[in-house]
């Protein structure tokens, strides 16, 4: 199976021009291979990576009672930004696709305005995050790194300090971010680019922007984000809809988790709230309310 | 750039004499297969080098598929019919003169007597960078040679371009809109029978296809509804020479007039976009007006609503807004 399908320019030389569409195949047996075997992981071990994650809260009962009844995980601002990402992901995702598996319809239009949605909602976010959000909440830190390691040992029957538990964010959902980051920023970067190569309102047409060779890479690159989040997206519901990660998922469409969530799947000290005492943050950690 | 040589790669030829034979053998070798009718498209291909099927079937020994037969709701014309038995039948000829005349403006005398309904209707994009075996949208790449500030795009698409710019080059494909035609296509699950406009699929839909027809998929017939027959017809093809020419643009409408109204209207023409386009904005406009050249100034402006001329084919413009007012009056082309 070839990768990258290849073509004869008119001077002769050998181009690429876009990925192999069995790449597509790939990536979708690819997830929901990964999803069966984790969820029999789960049946079977009754494991989720959580765990492992400290039995402690590390804060006093006085100091959980002032916490409120409903932690705020996600502004308003955020969750408009995830729905829309999301509409638009799923647009641009059976727009490229579908055709791909037989059915046929006019995309190529659905696809880049699917694509100037996602961009826009993607530069939102990206101003959002740097300034109105904790912007570092999301990226891994040396303790994720750390608990990852003894998780992975108590995993694999090792003795290991028992992992603490998660900030705001647990680390899976950081790699995630970082994946989806890097497929998306190459898909956007991409894209925007591509749509020089047909008809929109917004710019003028010009196919030799590039060399044939540079475009057939721009199309390659485009093409292996495209068919990375047919297996990123089928994963990410996967785990929306499982049964205990159904808080975090609620925290996507109604903003908040119960205290009772924030308190089991939480350090307290990582992820400080509105209403905790800041006596039980430790230092260097920030108060913040989404 | 394709090398014309003069032998044909090798292939495997089969020969069957019946259309389940053809559809076996299609179903076998599935998108290795290349189904030839008169062979006028197929091998200018094969002769470039450009496609190089492993297996060629060829349909000239299936009776079935040939011949005009009278239903009971019009005439049903085998795909490998010829041109030019379309052209001469008695009956097509006296009440469906529309087929005849696009029939007739198709190539040259000896191109007809070769070429049949089917694969004029089917054929492939005439763009000489898609023929020229460049690695164009059409051929599964990822850019238009056409359609560049420095293409060669005379000939090609003023509307509903989409990546690809070459145009549906059939001539009979217009006049079998214009007379409501249905064709009928066996595919592995069955017959299925599809309108004429609705046979062909512009790129937004499948760039690499001109019709829906998938591997696998024959078309055998074409049903002539007996709704149209006798009515007015115009047909006009305009080209850069009278004869062995594609058409820059043409034009095919059946009109049914009560009084001294357009009762009914059926307008199509060709050249202009990679599909046949029925002009329905036309119709509905000139329902219930009188043949004048009032009517077909309207009729005129509205076809060309959308037009997007490229860098070399803005005279596309004028020339099929002249040919619809044509068409509406009924001039003598």
């Amino acid at each position: 199976m070839n990768l990258i399908e290849w073509a004869q320019s008119p001077w002769g030389g050998q181009v690429p021009i876009h990925i192999s569409w069995s790449l597509l195949w790939v990536s979708a047996i690819g997830a929901v291979a990964f999803l069966i075997v984790h969820a029999l992981y789960v049946m079977i071990t009754g494991k989720t990576a959580a765990a492992h994650a400290g039995a402690s809260s590390g804060i006093s009962t006085a100091e959980a009672a002032r916490i409120p009844e409903q932690v705020t995980r996600h502004s308003f601002g955020a969750r408009f930004f995830h729905g829309i990402m999301a509409l638009s992901m799923l647009a641009l995702l059976f727009t490229a696709f579908l055709p791909k598996v037989g059915v046929q319809f006019a995309w190529v239009k659905w696809h880049w305005i699917a694509g100037i949605v996602l961009t826009i909602s993607v530069l939102y976010h990206i101003i959002h995050a740097s300034f109105v959000l904790d912007f570092w909440s999301i990226w891994p830190d040396a303790q994720d790194r750390e608990d990852a390691g003894n998780r992975l040992k108590l995993a694999m029957g090792q003795s290991a300090p028992a992992p603490k538990k998660f900030a705001k964010y647990p680390l899976e959902n950081k790699l995630y971010h970082m994946v989806v980051m890097l497929a998306g920023l190459s898909a956007i970067g991409t894209g925007v680019f591509m749509m020089k190569r047909v008809r929109t309102p917004f710019f003028v047409r010009n196919p030799y922007l590039f060399s044939d060779m540079t475009w057939g890479w721009m199309y390659v690159l485009h093409g292996l984000a495209g068919v990375g989040f047919v297996g990123l997206v089928t994963v990410h519901i996967y785990f929306a809809i499982r049964p205990e990660k159904l808080f975090i998922t609620k925290s996507m469409i109604f903003g908040t988790i119960s205290r009772e969530n924030y308190l089991g799947h939480h350090d307290p000290q990582r992820w400080v709230v509105a209403g905790q005492g800041s006596a039980s943050a430790g230092s260097g950690t920030k108060k913040v309310s989404a | 750039m394709a090398v014309i040589h003069d032998v044909i790669p090798a292939f495997e030829l089969f020969q069957p004499t019946s259309v389940d034979d053809a559809l076996a053998l299609q179903a076998r070798h599935g998108k290795k297969a290349w189904v030839l009718a008169g062979g006028l498209d197929s091998f200018d291909w094969f002769k470039d080098r450009v496609k190089r099927p492993e297996v060629v079937i060829d349909l000239s020994q299936v009776k079935e598929l040939r011949g005009v037969r009278t239903t009971s709701d019009g005439l049903e014309i085998g795909a490998m019919t010829t041109l030019t038995e379309v052209v001469r039948h008695p009956m097509i000829r006296e009440k469906y003169g529309i087929l005849p005349s696009a029939a007739e403006a198709a190539a040259s005398p000896q191109i007809r007597n070769q070429g049949t309904i089917g694969g004029n209707v089917s054929q492939d994009a005439r763009c000489w960078y898609y023929r020229g075996g460049w690695p164009c949208y059409r051929a599964g790449g990822n850019i238009c040679y056409a359609d560049t500030p420095t293409g060669l795009n005379r000939e090609h698409a003023i509307l509903d371009a989409d990546r690809c710019v070459a145009v549906n080059p059939s001539d009979t494909a217009p006049a079998l809109i214009a007379l409501d035609a249905k064709m009928v296509v066996r595919t592995p699950k069955g017959e299925r029978v599809v309108n004429a406009e609705d046979y062909f699929i512009g790129p937004g839909t499948d760039i690499t296809r001109m019709t829906i027809l998938q591997p696998g998929d024959l078309l055998t017939s074409i049903r002539i509804p007996s709704a149209w027959a006798g009515a007015h017809f115009y047909f006009e093809k305009a080209r850069d020479r009278a004869v062995w020419d594609f058409a820059l643009v043409n034009v095919a409408a059946a009109i049914v007039t009560s009084g001294s109204g357009i009762e009914r209207i059926r307008l199509a023409v060709n050249g202009v976009a990679a599909h046949p386009v029925r002009l329905k904005a036309v119709e509905a406009a000139v329902i219930g007006k009188p043949r004048n050249a009032d009517t077909a100034e309207l009729a005129g402006q509205i076809a060309i609503q959308g037009a997007e001329p490229l860098q070399y084919n803005g005279f596309k413009v004028p020339l099929l807004r002249n040919l619809v007012k044509r068409a509406i009056r009924g001039d003598a082309a």
